[in-house]
């Protein structure tokens, strides 16, 4: 349970969200591009999970814009795929907590293949959707990537107290 | 939560449909700007073991190389020199207007689109350096595509093989022309709507036309891979593979084309 203490550690979040952005635009080998994780959405559902009191909603919207200005999608796309994860993340975050490792990647790939649906329903709408189910392979690799993201993060968490 | 659905649809349908937040885009792009510098880091790591951790064969090699590739780069201008002159007196003879050099800047790609289905780059040239949306961009073997935002440093290409992207061409040899439009995939345009009997053969390279005022006329685009002509069908299906190596390049070339009364094109 949070302790009713003051909110700290502004910068590791940030830090971490600007990491992801990093990751999530590095130039990859155009093979590798269909297996790129969503890591800005591994990110946005570990701190949702351990911080729901101050990570939400408002930041999955922030954060998605910004994503959609980076990607060079249709400014919303991300937006309206990453609230929705956060909404779940928050309906669930109680479960998660407990949930066994495994059990958590079950739960990433959905959240992560929900993400992907919902992107690639708006690109559709826009006329640039994918050809084949390709799309749907970074919510297996999210779930692949879902532990050592999870102890990065939670490492980082624990070290610099972040509340 | 209502509120909330009809603001994103809001927001989808003011980008989607009217374009009227490429100012914010711009604005948020710029602000962004540090995520492509820190994603380059590896890449510039990558040049810079290229251009300094060399061994001294390797570069003597390379001089030589490009010293024989100069020669016979030169050689092929002085031909080109009497031949613009040519091709503008008989262009004057025929009143029309007459072909410029066009200007050139270099950009080196930072960044590419993470999204595989887009095909977009990000240039490292942006607003100050006067890179406006709409401009062409070539690579040493034709044409890559047209600029789409531009924000204070970087600038975002939209690539002639993104599944959005048409471009007017027409074949080389006998001045037929069409539309080349991009497919999604980084190796293949599809001309579409051309009919059955046209004379267009396997091997045809496929110019830009310079209609639609977008693109200089002349530059490579494409070669015609496959024509596939079913009687069934009104139309021939063509596919062409881009001259440009679209996916390999580190260094482009954005065209400042001018018209005949030197204004921007």
């Amino acid at each position: 349970m949070a302790l009713q203490e003051a909110p700290s550690g502004y910068w590791v979040i940030l830090a971490s969200f600007f990491a992801a952005y990093v990751l999530a635009v590095l130039p990859l080998a155009p093979w590798l591009a269909w297996l790129r994780p969503e890591w800005l959405l591994l990110v946005l559902t570990y701190w949702a999970i351990a911080l729901p009191q101050r990570v939400g909603l408002v930041t999955a919207a922030v954060t998605g814009l910004l994503m959609d200005v980076l990607e060079g999608a249709v400014l919303g796309q991300n937006l309206l795929a990453l609230s929705l994860v956060a909404l779940l993340a928050r309906l669930l975050y109680q479960r998660m907590r407990v949930f066994s490792l495994a059990q958590q990647a079950l739960t990433v790939f959905l959240l992560a293949g929900l993400h992907q649906l919902v992107c690639q329903w708006i690109q559709n709408i826009e006329g640039a959707g994918a050809a084949s189910f390709l799309f749907l392979l970074p919510a297996v690799t999210s779930a692949l990537v879902w532990p050592p993201v999870l102890l990065v993060l939670r490492g980082a968490r624990r070290y610099y107290r972040v509340q | 939560m209502t509120l909330v659905a009809l603001a994103v649809a809001g927001l989808l349908v003011a980008d989607l449909r009217y374009n009227r937040l490429d100012g914010s885009r711009a604005v948020l792009d710029t602000l962004l700007a540090p995520v492509f510098w820190v994603a380059g880091i590896p890449g510039a790591i990558g040049a810079w073991q290229d251009t300094h951790i060399r061994s001294r064969q390797t570069l003597l090699e390379d001089t030589a190389h490009l010293r024989r590739e100069n020669l016979v780069l030169k050689g092929r201008l002085q031909q080109l020199a009497s031949l613009q002159d040519d091709n503008a007196r008989l262009r004057s003879l025929l009143n029309s207007t007459a072909l410029l050099r066009d200007d050139v800047l270099v950009a080196e790609v930072v960044g590419v689109a993470p999204d595989p289905v887009r095909h977009q780059l990000i240039l490292d040239k942006g607003r100050d350096a006067d890179v406006y949306p709409g401009q062409p961009l070539i690579d040493a073997n034709g044409l890559m595509g047209q600029v789409l935002e531009v924000s204070r440093f970087h600038a975002r290409v939209l690539l002639i093989t993104d599944a959005t992207h048409s471009v007017p061409v027409q074949v080389n040899r006998n001045g037929v022309r069409a539309v080349a439009e991009g497919t999604g995939s980084l190796d293949r345009l599809e001309i579409h709507h051309v009919a059955a009997t046209t004379d267009i053969q396997e091997g045809d390279l496929l110019v830009t036309s310079g209609l639609g005022q977008r693109f200089p006329i002349g530059y490579p685009v494409a070669t015609v891979t496959a024509i596939e002509r079913d009687p069934g069908q009104a139309f021939a299906r063509i596919t062409a593979r881009p001259t440009a190596a679209l996916d390999r390049v580190r260094h482009v070339l954005l065209v400042f084309a001018r018209d005949d009364n030197g204004a921007d094109g």
